[in-house]
């Protein structure tokens, strides 16, 4: 009834409409059989709301991602999708042999890249598997809709998941009662940055559901539940790289439970039969391999296995012996040789398994680790750690619901909570590291908050019924009557407590609104702007869009021969191949640092030099974004940095200090000489000098960085420029062949 | 039943410690194969211990747990485990 009153104000009706049965119980006279109609009704009535409210929520959770869509069209945008739609593709034309067997050719000139073996191919296939499903259903739907809206079908699933967490967590804490405000949790839910065609959008939903099903498993302690965790695992591994988070929280969670003396038969089952067939089942997918035998980051996992074994064994010893001094005798010497047999394993461990893992995860325990090794990571922006506007931004409300309901975790300890709280509080840490890894957290502080609300509704609704249920204690209030009148009875000396109560409730329903209400804004201003197609507000406040990438990309796709490469930054290359068709020397997938590096070492030549290495790669043509006309910030020149610190970590002859004029970076006339004469200046600058770009200011003024530039009059040698977009974003450039001789 | 289940569990443990010495003389090439004899041999004896463990009317935990409904697990699990591990065998 609680959870009918929540709802009602969540749907915006006054909460009137559910205390009728109530009020009809006082007017008709109370006979067992109307009771029992109306307790009937009431039960129904309940399901009725709660399924109401999971279908609003789902569907809501939908709609909310579909911004972009609205605005633009249905097309794949940012980076990773397109490289993913490009794979989907191509397993939905070749089939499953040719998808797993497939070696490109046309990314990564001249090494080209094992596709099949390299890439985790979750996302693919279940974009494929329901592109053939809707199709044996006779609906003639693109594939490229099925990716596009794929992400968002998924986030609608997540949330239910969430909610079935919060059943499972809530129904053992709150005594029967069940927690109906865990459709609370999906309301924080909406604004969740799944919201493009990437791993994550599958990922998330498959972190959640097999965090939900261990959770169940240990909860029930079936050998079904355990199994079904381990496949959801596997569908996490195959998904994406972040799949060591729950090879590493679960373990973490197991090693908590013995700790707090919280061993049982049911944690032993569910954690032997997940740990097992879920690390079987990973290791079919050919990207991992035996990463979970050999990597450093996996062996958590296989040392409380052992230990759990060793706890097993114990426990039938103690069974076994009824002599208590004979058990602490053996407990002492198991434990000491446990302890040996542990630092001997570490030991050769150490000297035979890999135990540098993999950078990415360096990273989160060493923040710093990758500013001073390995200068391409630290480039990614969405590796760099989270400033408390991102956290506000994105969390809102629930940032200080987060603590609040931790609180409430502690307060109903079992199992179930104590994995919420470490899940929370780990991630928590996580996001803290890198901006990208607030989507891991997101499900931990949505449930968290929902517990921190959930309670406090429950508290003060309590208090607002209180009155009225003394009265009538025979009525369908269900466990809580005896408890709440009796509570009643002692209440009455506060007469504001009742109007206390209902001014809180209403301060909490219109946190909640307003929560909301932030969540849509943000997801639609934040997370809505498709990266291939930028928008901008025009001189008199219109919406400007500028179409210039995907005019760039089919330029080349029609204008250029088929087999001519294409030398650009790293970030374009997904979208080069996928919508230009050309080959590319580098893309995102930065397997390969020496190859990126000789990029970079080619962008920040002068041009002679360039012009060696782009003839060495067999180089037709040159793209560049340069924002100097648009005043887009995520142009190539303020990325060149990032282009001279890769390529110089790998051929000293660059080095960043030449680019730099007292450690400032600047393009105009004080610039260092290198800087205003290297190819990637010339590139972006070329014909840049005779063109007005505001009023009142001089020609070649660069509305990015504000300033006008150094070196006005470029003169290309080896190259031609051959295409530039309307607004000057995206400029190609065609590498001459050498000169004849004579 | 019991003693089937002790018998079981003591070869399947000895069978993998015999997988591993023969692994360190002969060498680990291929490594998947070798991975999926262990792990198929810890595999069953896991998943019968499970079963034992489910199945035993001393534990408390499992009471309402009928022992058709543990067996028809171990079964699944088991058709499961040998699934994979017959995919992983290369």
């Amino acid at each position: 009834i609680r959870n009918g009153g929540k709802s009602d104000s969540v749907n915006g009706h006054k909460s009137g409409s559910n205390q009728s049965p109530s009020l009809k119980s006082d007017l008709i006279s109370p006979t067992m059989f109307n009771l029992k109609t109306l307790k009937l009704k009431t039960k129904q009535q309940e399901l009725l709301i709660r399924v109401t409210i999971l279908c609003l929520v789902y569907v809501l959770a939908f709609i909310t991602r579909l911004f972009s869509v609205l605005r633009y069209e249905s097309m794949i945008h940012e980076f990773d999708p397109c490289f993913n739609y490009r794979t989907t593709l191509f397993l939905t034309q070749k089939g499953f042999y040719g998808f797993w067997n497939w070696f490109d050719s046309e990314s990564w000139y001249p090494l080209g890249r094992i596709i099949g073996d390299t890439l985790y191919p979750g996302l693919m296939v279940t974009a494929a598997l329901m592109y053939w499903t809707l199709r044996f259903l006779r609906f003639a739907v693109h594939i490229r809709e099925v990716c596009v809206l794929g992400a968002p079908f998924f986030a609608s699933n997540t949330t239910l998941v969430a909610y079935f967490f919060g059943k499972e967590i809530g129904d053992l804490g709150f005594r029967g009662r069940p927690c109906g405000s865990c459709t609370d949790s999906d309301l924080p839910w909406l604004h969740l940055e799944i919201r493009s065609y990437d791993n994550e959008g599958v990922a998330i939903f498959a972190l959640l559901l097999t965090f939900y099903l261990f959770v169940k498993a240990v909860n029930t302690g079936s050998l079904a539940w355990a199994l079904a965790s381990a496949f959801g695992y596997f569908y996490m591994v195959s998904a994406w790289g972040g799949y060591v988070f729950i090879i590493n929280l679960v373990p973490l969670y197991v090693m908590v439970l013995l700790i707090t003396g919280r061993y049982s038969m049911r944690l032993y089952v569910a954690y032997n039969c997940m740990y097992v067939l879920g690390m079987l089942l990973a290791m079919q997918i050919r990207f991992v391999g035996f990463q979970h035998v050999q990597s450093g980051e996996h062996m958590a996992a296989m040392g409380v296995f052992f230990l759990l074994q060793v706890f097993y064994f114990l426990d039938w010893v103690k069974h076994m012996l009824s002599d208590t001094k004979l058990f602490q005798a053996f407990l002492r010497i198991t434990v000491t040789t446990a302890v040996v047999v542990g630092v001997v394993a570490l030991g050769a461990l150490q000297l035979g398994i890999s135990h540098h893992g993999r950078a990415a995860s360096t990273l989160l325990l060493d923040p710093t680790y990758a500013k001073d090794h390995i200068p391409i990571i630290a480039s990614v922006s969405e590796h760099q750690p989270t400033a408390w506007s991102s956290f506000m931004f994105d969390f809102h409300s629930l940032l200080f619901l987060f603590p609040a309901g931790l609180y409430f975790c502690f307060k109903r300890l079992s199992d179930a909570t104590i994995f919420l709280v470490m899940y929370g509080l780990t991630s928590m840490y996580f996001a803290g590291v890198m901006v990208r890894l607030i989507l891991v957290a997101t499900p931990a502080v949505c449930l968290i908050s929902a517990i921190a609300v959930s309670a406090t509704i429950k508290n003060l609704t309590r208090l607002v019924r209180a009155k009225n249920k003394v009265p009538s204690t025979g009525s369908s209030k269900g466990a809580s009557s005896t408890k709440s009148s009796s509570k009643a009875s002692l209440d009455q000396s506060l007469p504001f407590q009742r109007n206390g109560a209902i001014a809180l409730l209403v301060g909490a329903f219109y946190l909640l609104s307003k929560y909301a209400t932030h969540c849509t804004w943000v997801t639609s201003e934040a997370y809505s702007s498709p990266s291939i197609v930028l928008a901008a507000r025009g001189a008199y406040g219109n919406r400007v869009i500028f179409y210039d990438y995907r005019e760039a990309y089919f330029w080349l796709r029609q204008n250029t021969p088929p087999d001519a490469k294409v030398m650009s930054w790293w970030d374009y290359g997904y979208q080069i191949t996928a919508m230009g068709n050309r080959t590319v020397i580098v893309d995102n997938n930065t397997w390969n640092n020496t190859h990126i590096a000789t990029v970079g070492r080619a962008m920040s030549s002068y041009e002679d030099e360039a012009y060696e290495i782009m003839r060495s790669l067999d180089v037709d043509y040159v793209l560049v974004v340069f924002g100097g006309v648009t005043g887009y910030s995520s142009d190539d020149i303020n990325k060149f940095l990032w282009m001279v610190r890769i390529g110089g970590g790998v051929f000293p002859v660059i080095k960043e200090p030449d680019y730099l004029v007292n450690g400032e970076y600047r393009v105009d006339k004080g610039a260092a000489p290198k800087m205003l004469n290297c190819l990637m200046y010339k590139l972006s600058y070329y014909r840049f000098g005779e063109l007005m770009t505001e009023y009142g200011k001089p020609p070649g003024y660069d509305r990015a960085r504000g300033v006008e530039i150094g070196n006005k009059d470029v003169k290309l040698e080896y190259l031609e420029e051959v295409f530039t977009t309307s607004n000057w974003i995206v400029r190609i450039y065609k590498v001459k062949p050498p000169n004849n001789r004579w | 039943m019991w003693c089937a289940d002790t018998c079981t569990c003591r070869f399947v443990t000895l069978f993998g410690f015999e997988q591993v010495a023969y692994m360190a003389i002969v060498g680990s090439f291929p490594f998947n194969s070798f991975l999926s004899g262990v792990l198929s041999c810890i595999g069953t004896a896991v998943l019968a211990v499970c079963l034992r463990i489910q199945v035993n009317k001393e534990n408390k935990e499992f009471k309402d747990l009928p022992p058709e409904r543990a067996f028809a697990d171990f079964v699944f699990c088991n058709l499961v485990l040998h699934l994979v591990i017959m995919n992983f065998l290369g």
